[in-house]
């Protein structure tokens, strides 16, 4: 069976099976629009990391309370470490540090 | 204007392990804005007549109530025939203020199980722990219904009062009615 | 012969005797039978056929490790390919037939394969099949389909139904034997959730055969009996019989299966349900399964476990033989020989490879019965063809020169035990090579790993590697005083693992060829897999041919395949190809365990969708009206839209056609509640609205209509639809049908994710409103009947909307039109959608009213050539491409899809564009046919130059019509250009304007 993770909905605090949510690719992306360079356009729209390990997230409590939010999560063993609010731009740091404490060194892999 | 007709015409069944039946029809206005602001929390209680719900709750009284929907949004109950005259209230209490009210009575088919098996019959169709010391009367859930999207609360131990989409309300009358099948007792809870 | 002993049987109810059938034949049985034991009783030994070679296969084991009793069960709806005797429970009048074989059991054409079995070597289908290349379709494929498989897929519907559960616990239990009961009820002390579930329908497992004595109870039995009643009367502890662990998924995901009617057909209630556990941990209490042994002609029938020779006698009452020789590396399989002999049955010997310095408790008891032990002796070769009649017993450290022969009629064997580690490893549980007992056991240090990172799957008993009662219970108390710990759960003070009798069990030893040197020949015969005719020279061949790596010799040989799943040939199949590739065991590692650990159903997995809720069909509030009219249903997205209502005699083209000339001439009714209305509200709506759409929404004056189109952030036409401007700050936005939810989530994104800070709020309120398309010449007749609100031109002009009152009810009418007619469309409350419906079928009764579907509704907007997402576009298609640039705004600095639009590829002038097209015979074009052009591409195929997007034959232009996506197409008006079609013939069309009738709009602004 498939949609075996479970994710903490951080705007209603459901945790829930992925069967309530919708993955939404990585998050943090910076929109680029009208007047950008075409290299920019083009990693704005095309380019993803792909990464074994670490990784930041957007989800939708689709079945749910219907809002976005973020997950740091690793590809390779499940691990959440932890959801947040949509609207940052950046992974707050409370949750890098809790990171590294569950895999030490990973900034430098990124 | 005609006598209101509800998705399923008050469709019920009553031979399985709970009664389902379709009720209504209620009046519901989804209401969209800050819930901190004190305009919308009195919007909502001068029309929902109960106390203003927690976070994933839903406070109900007869057919008045207000269910919590999302950081932004709740679901005002009232008889269907108030419900426009409670739009017009709503909106002069939320006059100035950045919120959206509206009917959305008949967008929904509102189902009632009752019966002591009524936690395992939505048990079998909702991914949700409907333990009695997990899942109290009160709590409000939006999920899934097997392949739709679904809310649900349980006004007491016997009584769950279910919402989900019109246009849906046969699959979901067909599903909770095969969900409490006879003989399909899982006598868990 | 295999038998019913006078004795014995503590599973039967001997009072409650059972008729049953096998390949038609009738037998008897008793309940608390399986059909194996039944069949045993009955001397059916013979049960089935191997796959390649079609050997006589006999039962080999007593539960769901079973490789060859797999029938053909019941009839009809109820008819079930591949269940396992073993675990299959007798009832009255069961059925079974016997698989994969023709024309008989007894007499087997197949059976000739075994006499080519030198030419059916390991690969033999990767290298048989290959070549001649022609002879695939017409001689190798039909002869792998006809063996492929062992049951019969069934033919008739499903009968019975199927539902899933949702549980939630602090720890699941999988396996209801003395280490399950025990785990269970140290963790229960704590209060925790706790479910226990046991694939069988007996609690206790094995112990209960094996014996055993616990200090504080007694016999095992009794404690089984005590422990069981204690986890009975706690409110936190759920035990669930016949409900088997099936697999073991991320984040504390477990999957159970429940077989509720299986054992009583036609009962009340689902057949199957499947258990969907969120575990914080799980406990795999899954015990152990006997191996066999590698000997020559071990796959006769007759050859059976050492422990399933014994869960017949004791628990069935059943002999499977009257001299049966136990060959053994171990003390366990001793248990089997004195449990026969107790029976008062002939065990003519004990063959153990182990030479042991000093008799065992085991070894003694055995002697002391009277029974010749050999040891380091072994079975150089079974006697015998559909049944054992003998052993040929030679040296364990030799070649298999014969020292004599034993005449039998069942060989009891055991090559030790291996841990059921299929739950820990199917979440990534890694395992450990136990030296001493042989086998792989979980590695505590790499447990399978939740979502905080941390395991959530502990081994108990002789699932971890620990086999007698003493341990085992020790072990299962350990682990889940260790899991209480973990989940901050606290035990209470006196909590202890009961005490055991030990009992001292010489150690066992590796055999992984009998005899040691066994020859080729020998070797040949003997089986590793039963189920998939693998022998001990068929991994010896994939090793000399190079497939080193084991998941390659798995594939290669097919050794553990299907459902076998690694549960008898996995250890053995290991060693042997350690031993070929020189290595240790460990090295070569195993096999991935995959779940199920058993089979189950499929109809389990799909629960309850099936029938009448396979899926959900969205209806609209007419939908009954629709169906009582003859409506042809066409599905968009999951919404049900009449396609045609055809008359009685009437085909659907002619009612199409009918359909829309009637709406071209006179009055024609359309259910569009499907649309998606989405209400976008707050200071900052408009500036949102310009965003999403191409065109400028924020300069809509309230009272007033656009046509709006929507692209993905890619620049491509993702949806299309008509604004409506209701006051200041607050817009509706239809959607097509299907798109509502795809549009509102769409929204919802940027507003959340982009511009969190922008003001807007969006509703989507598509089902609250029944809307209905009120179409054609008549249509402001038809209003004006109704009575109420001004519908007049000057009223309501093209392209605005109102709200008021018509016949009595309250609606909002929007005057647009998809169709060139003049055309309200009206939304009433869903709850009055069909009066509405009905009072404007009698309003319209003297105007000529007709429903019309979604087919008139197609060729109406082609006529018009008016484009329909899904149609038109396909995802790749931008706005620009279709013509459309009077609907993206100039003067907007941005909008989704604006930049991208930019891009060179987008702006390219060789992009397709969109044109009319005609056949030159007034033929209708074949949907989506391509033009083609000049030359061929580097694949050798014709290049094109267009497609065709839309095709209808028109009825009120009385041809084909169509639109086209065509290179430089605008440009080249009066071309004509060949589209061949799939039918042979080629059609040319020539290029026109796609706007075929009433170019100048004059219909729709009467």
């Amino acid at each position: 069976m498939d949609k075996m993770l479970t994710l903490t909905c951080p705007c209603c605090n459901v945790t829930a099976e992925e069967t309530e949510f919708h993955a939404g690719g990585e998050a943090h992306l910076k929109r680029f629009g009208p007047g950008s360079s075409d290299d920019e356009f083009e990693s704005y729209l095309f380019t993803r990391k792909n990464p074994k390990g670490v990784h930041f997230e957007r989800w939708r409590h689709n079945n749910g309370c219907g809002k976005w939010f973020h997950v740091a999560r690793c590809t390779t063993s499940l691990e959440v470490f932890a959801s947040y609010p949509a609207q940052t731009y950046a992974p707050p740091e409370d949750i890098l540090v809790h990171i590294d404490t569950r895999r030490p060194g990973w900034r430098a892999k990124t | 204007m005609s006598d209101p007709v509800t998705a399923l015409n008050h469709l019920s069944s009553g031979d399985g392990i709970a009664h389902i039946a379709e009720i209504g029809p209620l009046g519901m206005i989804t209401l969209r804005g800050d819930l901190r602001a004190r305009a919308i929390q009195a919007a909502a209680i001068s029309i929902g007549r109960v106390e203003f719900p927690e976070m994933r709750h839903c406070n109900s009284a007869g057919e008045n109530g207000i269910a919590w929907m999302s950081p932004d949004e709740l679901l005002v109950m009232c008889p269907y025939a108030e419900v426009g005259e409670a739009l017009t209230k709503m909106n002069t209490t939320l006059a100035g203020q950045h919120a959206l009210a509206v009917n959305v009575s008949d967008a929904r088919a509102v189902f009632q199980v009752t019966g002591p098996y009524l936690r395992e019959v939505l048990a079998k169709l909702a991914p949700v722990d409907l333990d009695p010391g997990v899942f109290t009367p009160g709590m409000f859930r939006r999920t899934r219904l097997a392949q739709v999207p679904a809310a649900f609360w349980m006004r007491d131990d016997q009584t769950a009062q279910i919402i989900c989409f019109r246009s849906v309300a046969k699959y979901v009358f067909d599903l909770l009615c095969m969900a409490a099948q006879p003989g399909s007792e899982v006598n868990h809870f | 012969m295999s038998t019913r002993l006078a004795t014995g049987g503590r599973l039967l109810n001997k009072s409650k005797p059972l008729g049953f059938t096998f390949n038609g034949k009738q037998m008897r049985g008793y309940e608390g039978d399986t059909l194996a034991s039944a069949l045993l009783a009955n001397d059916q030994m013979l049960v089935g056929r191997s796959f390649k070679y079609h050997r006589p296969r006999g039962i080999v084991a007593a539960g769901p490790e079973e490789p060859n009793a797999l029938m053909n069960l019941g009839a009809e709806g109820r008819f079930e390919p591949n269940a396992r005797a073993t675990t299959t429970e007798l009832f009255e009048g069961l059925e079974a037939n016997s698989q994969n074989h023709w024309p008989s059991l007894e007499f087997d054409v197949g059976a000739i394969n075994k006499h080519l079995s030198r030419f059916l070597p390991a690969g033999f289908y990767y290298k048989m099949f290959m070549y001649p290349r022609s002879f695939w379709k017409h001689v190798y494929e039909p002869f792998i389909r006809k063996s492929a498989g062992l049951g019969k897929a069934p033919k008739a519907r499903d009968e019975d139904t199927y539902e899933h559960f949702y549980a939630f616990c602090d720890v699941l239990v999988v396996g209801g034997g003395v280490a399950g009961l025990q785990a269970a009820k140290t963790a229960g002390q704590t209060g925790a959730r706790v479910i226990v579930m046991e694939q069988s329908e007996h609690w206790g497992g094995r112990a209960l055969v094996d014996g055993g004595t616990v200090v504080d109870d007694g016999p095992v039995d009794k404690f089984v009996e005590q422990i069981f009643s204690e986890l009975e009367a706690m409110d936190n502890v759920q035990l669930r019989s016949r409900c088997m662990g099936a697999g073991v998924y991320d984040h504390g995901y477990a999957l159970g299966y429940e077989r509720l009617s299986d054992h009583k057909p036609g009962r009340d209630g689902p057949r199957h349900r499947l258990w969907r556990v969120r575990a914080s941990h799980v406990i795999t209490a899954t015990g152990a399964l006997e191996r066999p042994l590698s000997f020559a002609g071990n796959d006769i029938p007759g050859v059976m476990l050492a422990a399933a020779v014994r869960d017949y006698a004791v628990n069935f009452g059943v002999s499977v033989g009257d001299r049966t020789v136990v060959v053994t590396n171990n003390d366990n399989a001793y248990l089997t020989a004195i449990s026969l002999k107790h029976a008062g049955l002939d065990v003519p010997a004990i063959i153990d490879a182990r030479v042991l310095s000093q008799d065992s408790a085991q070894v003694a008891q055995a002697k002391a019965l009277g029974i010749r032990v050999m040891m380091g002796h072994a079975i150089a070769s079974v006697k015998g063809t559909k049944r054992v009649t003998g052993v040929e017993i030679c040296a364990q450290a030799g070649e298999g020169a014969v020292l004599e022969e034993i005449s039998c009629d069942a060989v009891a064997m055991s090559g030790g035990w291996s841990p059921v580690v299929h739950l820990w490893s199917h979440c990534g549980g890694k395992l450990r090579w136990d030296a001493v007992n042989a086998c792989f056991s979980p590695d505590p240090d790499n447990p399978p790993k939740g979502v905080d990172g941390m395991g959530f799957v502990t081994p108990a008993g002789a699932a971890s590697g620990v086999f007698a009662l003493d341990d085992v219970l020790n072990d299962a108390h350990a682990a889940a005083e260790g899991v209480m710990t973990t989940l901050g759960l606290r035990l209470p003070k006196d909590s202890a693992a009961p005490v055991a009798e030990h009992r001292g069990d010489a150690p066992m030893a590796p055999v992984w060829m009998m005899p040691q040197g066994a020859n080729v020949k020998l070797r040949e015969k003997a089986w590793l897999d039963y189920q998939n005719d693998v022998k001990v020279s068929d991994v010896r061949l994939a090793a000399q041919e190079g497939f080193v790596s084991v998941e390659h010799a798995k594939r290669y040989t097919t050794l553990g395949m299907a459902t076998d799943q690694g549960k008898l040939s996995n250890i053995n199949g290991l060693a042997t190809l350690a031993g070929a590739l020189d290595t240790d065991i460990p090295n070569v590692g195993t096999t991935t365990f995959r779940p199920p650990y058993h089979p189950i159903s499929m109809a389990a997995i799909a629960g309850e969708a099936k029938g009448h809720v396979f899926q959900p069909i969205r209806r609209t509030p007419m939908h009954d009206w629709h169906n009582n009219n003859g409506a042809e249903w066409e599905p968009v997205g999951a919404w049900r839209r009449p396609y045609a209502y055809p008359k009685p005699g009437e085909s659907t083209h002619n009612a199409v056609m009918r359909e829309v000339t009637n709406t071209r001439e006179k009055l024609g009714l359309l259910d569009a509640s499907t649309l998606g209305k989405l209400i976008v509200k707050g200071p900052d709506a408009g500036r949102f609205l310009d965003m999403m759409y191409t065109n400028m929404m924020s300069t809509l004056k309230i009272g007033k209509c656009r046509y709006g189109l929507m692209c993905s952030e890619n620049g491509f036409l993702i949806d299309d639809g008509v604004v409506a401007r209701i006051d200041a700050d607050t817009w509706l936005c239809h959607t097509t049908t299907g798109g509502a939810e795809n549009i509102h989530g769409h929204m919802e994104e940027w507003l959340q994710t982009e511009w969190w800070d922008w003001n807007v709020y969006v509703a989507n309120v598509t089902e609250q409103y029944a809307q209905v398309a009120v179409v054609g010449p008549n249509a402001r007749k038809a209003l004006e009947k109704l009575g109420g609100m001004d519908v007049s031109r000057e009223a309501l002009g093209f392209m605005e909307w109102a709200d008021g009152d018509l016949g009595g009810f309250k609606c909002r009418v929007y005057r647009i039109s998809f169709s060139g007619e003049l055309s309200y469309e009206i939304a009433v409350d869903a709850a009055q959608g069909q009066a509405f419906w009905d009072a404007l079928m009698v309003a319209g009764n003297d105007l000529g009213v007709m429903p019309y579907g979604t087919e008139a509704l197609h060729i109406l907007r082609a006529e018009k050539g008016f484009i329909m997402i899904g149609d038109e576009t396909d995802g790749t298609v931008i706005p620009q491409d279709l013509g459309l640039h009077w609907a993206i705004s100039k003067k907007k600095e941005d909008f989704l899809g604006k930049r991208a639009q930019e891009r060179s590829h987008m702006t390219d002038p060789a992009r397709w564009k969109l044109v009319g097209l005609e056949t030159t015979d007034g033929s209708t074009l074949p949907d989506g046919a391509y033009a083609v052009a000049t030359g061929t591409n580097a694949n050798g195929q014709r290049n094109v130059q267009g497609r065709v997007t839309s095709s209808y034959h028109s009825p009120t232009l009385g041809k084909g019509i169509a639109m086209g996506l065509v290179l430089n197409g605008p440009d080249r008006m009066g071309e004509v250009i060949t589209f061949p079609g799939t039918d042979g013939k080629d059609y040319d069309a020539r290029i026109v304007d796609p706007v075929f009738y009433d170019k100048e709009g004059e219909k729709q602004n009467v």
